[in-house]
């Protein structure tokens, strides 16, 4: 531990000590919640507390039952399914049309740069209750609500300002006099676009299209207006099993969903690091 | 020297050129331009629309509805309206549409509903002629009251396509059968909602912050190693499904979940606390949800900050306190300010969380929406309550951009 300084006084120790509680009290609050479902999930009995059992460690309280119920239920099945049809696609489409989007909004000639901007981003800042409420609304009239195509076009919708935030930031250390030489050289806009530009923006590219897919797999009031029974997406699920019957393979379901989050944290940390890396110019 | 030394032609080049570049940046945006345009604003324009436009009593008895502009309004319709609305309804009657009818007009007149259902049973077995010809006495005969005005008027009152009513309703304000508008009778149900919505957010932020602040700050001045691994305590809750965190709360606060159990197993109290199903569980459960989203902006300013202001400050004397306050909170705000709304905009139109755990008190105003849309199906209701937080909403960002900028919002 580093040495506390000589001038320190009653209330720089009290401001010292008294942070490092108060620090550890906020982790705790930010991750014991979701630490806490890992072992619940386990539980042998459909209870959403620890028994005796499970606080003496006994194996016999644990058990994988809830896991085996998931995969045997037809319905989250379904779901799962679902969940990754709809945000694949939704996530293929917000990227690849948001990278584009990101390319030309990067321009220091963009035409209406600040108002256009503030439309792209707005899917972020509208409650999802009123753009759902509208879609099912304005979808109706073109068949598409309890489709698929209807819940991938909303969710595509979704992740566009994530895209776009994350594609920007990549943009900005990216230097533009690369794609010009390319083109200086006789390639083609395109060419220079597909062979220059997107290699080097590639890590933002793939974070966007993350973001984007984590906002289709986790979202559920859309899903609530546009889907019908044979579209339902895991959060679906799990809103009507939390609302109507509670029981712990939803504790399952969660446990294999933050196994899936942090499995995305680490890619996303790596892809950080190697974009980093890239605006350095020490890639390989 | 300056443009002048530069022929003609050459200008001309450069500012086409220069429409050329403009034009490429504006192609690349198009494409993405035109989907939202269909996929995201024209669904939201729909909703605006929707809230001013009901055309559904219009729909229902055009034939009626064409008499009623030759109406006054004021005294008794004459014959030939009545015998053409007894036309109608029999058709509604038959066709099993009269409910819709019937729940139009009894939303402006309370009571109607069953007045219409009734009486279009009994219409449902006499023959077009009779009703042609009698319509009006048979009504009379089928209730007391279609000899009275008032239910006349909720019909023209419903059957207008362009109405600011549900605007009315939502501002719990009505208007009287002559055409003021007033404040409505009994609780404020409405415009209570908002404010226990504002209230709630407000609530959040500020408990984001006393929570968030303290984090960050440590995080932002650790070791980049501890920081590194701290960080990661933020950003996994943050990627960690809405929904699995609800549920952890529901396991939590659960009349026999875990804190029970563990505050009753310690001996702090003999009987579970309710704490599942109120307005405290909603303010726990998205306080947690949201707190991501005041450290990563306050972080990101704080990390940006050099520590020997502060230390410079307290080693020549400074009071910590006054030296905290002095020099370095007022370096945070611009990521203090990005927190705090970004918490508060998200949190007044919240909806998943409070419909999970927030029981009946713990309500927010975009779970009556969706009531307004799934259940009591009063879609112009809902679309103008979600007008109403909409333009909260925009009226948040307008000064969040403002004041910020949204050039500020990153993601860890």
């Amino acid at each position: 531990m580093r040495e506390l300084p000589a001038y320190y006084g009653f209330w720089h120790y009290l401001g010292h000590y008294g942070l490092r509680v108060l620090v550890a009290l906020v982790l705790a609050f930010l991750m014991l919640p979701i630490l806490i479902i890992i072992p619940l999930s386990f539980n042998v009995e459909p209870y959403f507390s620890f028994t005796e059992g499970m606080l003496r460690l006994d194996p016999d309280a644990y058990s994988t039952r809830w896991y085996e119920q998931v995969f045997n239920d037809p319905r989250w099945i379904l779901s799962i399914k679902n969940s990754f049809i709809v945000g694949i696609a939704a996530a293929t489409l917000s990227t690849v049309l948001g990278t584009i989007a990101a390319v030309g909004l990067a321009s220091p000639v963009m035409p209406f740069k600040r108002l256009i901007t503030a439309l792209l981003l707005s899917p972020m800042i509208v409650p999802v209750i009123i753009i759902a409420a509208g879609m099912f609304f304005f979808y109706t009239r073109f068949n598409l609500v309890g489709s698929h195509l209807g819940l991938i076009l909303a969710h595509a919708a979704l992740g566009i300002p994530f895209v776009i935030i994350t594609v920007t930031a990549t943009l900005t250390g990216f230097d533009r006099s690369l794609y010009h030489a390319a083109i200086g050289m006789g390639a083609s806009p395109l060419k220079a676009f597909w062979d220059i530009v997107i290699p080097l923006i590639r890590p933002g590219v793939i974070s966007g299209g993350l973001f984007a897919f984590v906002t289709s797999f986790d979202e559920v009031v859309v899903v609530l207006f546009l889907a019908g029974p044979a579209q339902r997406t895991i959060p679906r699920q799990m809103f009507s099993g939390l609302r109507e019957q509670i029981n712990p393979t939803i504790l399952a379901v969660a446990t294999m969903l933050i196994l899936i989050s942090i499995a995305l944290l680490v890619t996303l940390e790596l892809l950080r690091r190697r974009s980093e890396r890239i605006r350095m110019g020490t890639s390989a | 020297m300056t443009a002048t030394s530069l022929s003609k032609e050459d200008l001309g080049a450069a500012r086409r050129a220069l429409r050329r570049r403009k034009l490429t940046a504006f192609l690349l945006v198009a494409p993405l331009l035109v989907f939202l345009l269909f996929a995201f604003v024209a669904p939201i324009g729909s909703m605006l629309f929707r809230s001013v436009h009901n055309p559904n009593v219009a729909d229902l008895i055009p034939d009626t509805m064409e008499l009623m502009d030759d109406w006054d309004g004021v005294s008794l319709p004459d014959e030939s309206l009545m015998n053409q609305f007894a036309v109608d309804l029999k058709r509604l009657a038959n066709d099993r549409t009269s409910g819709r009818l019937a729940g139009e007009v009894n939303r402006i007149l309370p009571g109607s509903s069953s007045v219409i259902q009734s009486t279009a049973r009994r219409m449902r077995t006499v023959d077009d002629d009779e009703l042609q010809q009698n319509g009006a006495a048979l009504l009379f005969d089928a209730h007391a009251n279609w000899q009275q005005v008032p239910i006349w008027q909720a019909i023209r009152q419903s059957g207008n396509p362009y109405t600011i009513a549900h605007y009315l309703t939502a501002l719990d304000l009505e208007r009287t059968p002559s055409g003021e508008i007033q404040a409505r009778d009994g609780p404020r149900i409405y415009v209570s909602l908002y404010i226990q919505s504002l209230r709630i957010a407000l609530f959040i932020t500020v408990l984001t912050f006393l929570l968030g602040y303290p984090l960050a700050y440590f995080i932002a001045n650790a070791p980049i190693r501890l920081s590194n691994i701290l960080l990661i305590f933020v950003l996994l809750p943050f990627w960690t499904s809405l929904l699995v965190r609800t549920t952890s709360w529901i396991a939590l606060l659960q009349t026999n979940g875990v804190v029970n159990t563990a505050l009753m197993g310690i001996g702090l109290t003999s009987s579970p606390f309710s704490m599942l199903y109120t307005e405290f569980a909603t303010i726990i459960a998205m306080t947690h949800i949201l707190l991501p989203f005041m450290i990563l902006p306050l972080y990101s300013v704080m990390k940006g900050i050099d520590p020997s202001y502060l230390r410079a400050a307290m080693s020549m004397g400074g009071k910590p306190i006054p030296a905290f306050l002095r020099i370095y909170f007022p370096m945070t705000l611009p990521g203090l300010s990005a927190g705090a709304l970004l918490v508060f905009i998200v949190s007044v139109g919240y909806y998943i969380t409070p419909a999970l755990v927030g029981g009946a008190d713990g309500q927010m105003i975009s779970n009556l929406i969706a009531f307004h849309m799934q259940q009591s199906n009063n879609w112009p209701l809902a679309a103008a309550l979600g007008s109403l937080l909409l333009f909260v909403i925009l009226l948040l960002y307008w000064t969040y951009d403002r004041l910020v900028g949204t050039k500020n919002l990153s993601f860890g």
